[in-house]
């Protein structure tokens, strides 16, 4: 049975709000706190009340949920990683 | 249904120990998992290495393996031996993998699909449980996301029934490839992830990929191009009809253009409604080789003709 779906798109234009993107991501909001103090994640705003995420700071969440469940990372160990494997994708940008 | 080999899977010895077998899933749990390596076929083997784990892992399913699994080899056609789990006591952990999270039909049939724990006591007593979200690749043509798409996928999707007993079933879906869409943004359907137990369902979450092309390159939103011309076409100037996305168009090229001159086509990229992209075509100059005697007297009139030194 093919049914037609109503979808979003996580791209440039998305900005989302704190509770929002706890949503998104089913995390809670201390998570994300932690996950910006620890320098994972940058918001855009100057204060907690009007931090906004985009699509990419959505991605390192959803990233950093997954290598904390499947491979026991902690936060630090999440930002590395996450670092260094945006790294590697600009590499293998320049060598294609 | 397969025999599946999970000591294979892990890279283990029969006679592992349960500190080795541990060892040997953390380590290529790191390799394998879908967020760090970049191979399609990676979220399959963590998945078949999550479960090889799940049962090797637990000194009593291993032990339940290891008795009838001696003689069987990976592939075979296999059947449980009926009653071949009566002295043993299942809990399958739930441990939950990116992706579907759902095991083989070979685990089902061994371990039943209960990996939301027995007796936990599902139907009826007010225990709410959300869905899992489900996280996938979603591999599409540059076409795809010029001009927008319908694509039909198929999930295994893990549906929980009567006493909490899971069942995995194909469900396809329609989903829409918007337009401009590009490599790494997400497309997320509410509510089409795993069902939950009296909870909401998760959601589906598509990564997007680009299939490699045949001609074009792209770095975010603009499409690359290498377009060979002649020296007489470089040198005079003209207009060549080039491929894009949206079919060939007319580029011109300006006189006396050198090897390396990127020439861009506005908004021939992969556009959205708010965001643009462009083509970009670098020109790359082929030098005929020069074969008979006129072609040789020819390059020897112009290397008289040109005060030219390229490396000056």
């Amino acid at each position: 049975m093919e049914k037609h779906l109503t979808y979003t798109v996580f791209d440039e234009s998305t900005w989302c709000s704190l509770s929002e993107t706890c949503r998104l991501c089913k995390v809670e909001d201390a998570f994300i706190k932690e996950m910006v103090q620890e320098g994972l994640i940058s918001p855009a705003g100057s204060s907690i009340h009007d931090w906004h995420f985009g699509a990419q700071e959505l991605k390192r969440i959803q990233i950093t949920v997954r290598l904390q469940r499947d491979l026991r990372v902690n936060l630090p160990g999440a930002a590395l990683a996450l670092d260094l494997l945006e790294e590697l994708e600009h590499l293998r940008s320049l060598t294609k | 249904m397969k025999f599946i080999d999970y000591y294979q899977a892990l890279g283990c010895n029969k006679d592992a120990t349960q500190e080795e077998i541990k060892r040997a899933y953390r380590r290529l749990a790191r390799k394998y998992h879908p967020d760090v390596n970049k191979d399609p076929n990676a979220e399959e083997h963590f998945k078949e290495i999550g479960e090889a784990y799940e049962v090797l892992g637990d000194p009593e399913k291993r032990k339940a393996y290891d008795r009838f699994g001696r003689n069987w080899k990976q592939g075979q056609d296999f059947k449980p031996p009926p009653g071949w789990d009566s002295d043993f006591n299942f809990n399958t952990s739930g441990r939950s993998f990116s992706g579907t999270g759902d095991f083989s039909d070979f685990f089902e049939a061994l371990f039943g699909g209960n990996r939301f724990g027995t007796g936990s006591g599902f139907g009826g007593r007010g225990f709410m449980v959300r869905g899992e979200d489900i996280h996938a690749k979603l591999v599409i043509n540059l076409e795809d996301s010029y001009s927008g798409s319908q694509r039909t996928i198929t999930l295994n999707k893990s549906t929980p029934g009567p006493g909490g007993h899971v069942t995995t079933q194909p469900q396809t879906l329609q989903v829409t490839i918007p337009r401009g869409i590009i490599q790494g943004q997400q497309i997320r359907l509410e509510g089409q992830g795993s069902p939950g137990m009296q909870g909401p369902n998760g959601d589906l979450f598509l990564e997007i990929l680009f299939a490699e092309h045949p001609i074009f390159s792209v770095q975010n939103r603009d499409i690359l191009l290498n377009l060979s011309i002649s020296p007489w076409e470089a040198a005079l100037g003209t207009t060549v009809k080039v491929p894009t996305l949206g079919g060939p168009v007319d580029l011109k090229v300006p006189a006396n253009s050198q090897t390396g001159k990127r020439l861009r086509l506005k908004d021939r990229g992969l556009c959205t409604k708010t965001q643009k992209g462009d083509q970009y075509v670098t020109l790359n100059i082929m030098t005929p080789p020069a074969q008979t005697p006129d072609q040789k007297e020819f390059y020897q009139r112009m290397a008289e003709i040109f005060p030219f030194n390229p490396r000056r």
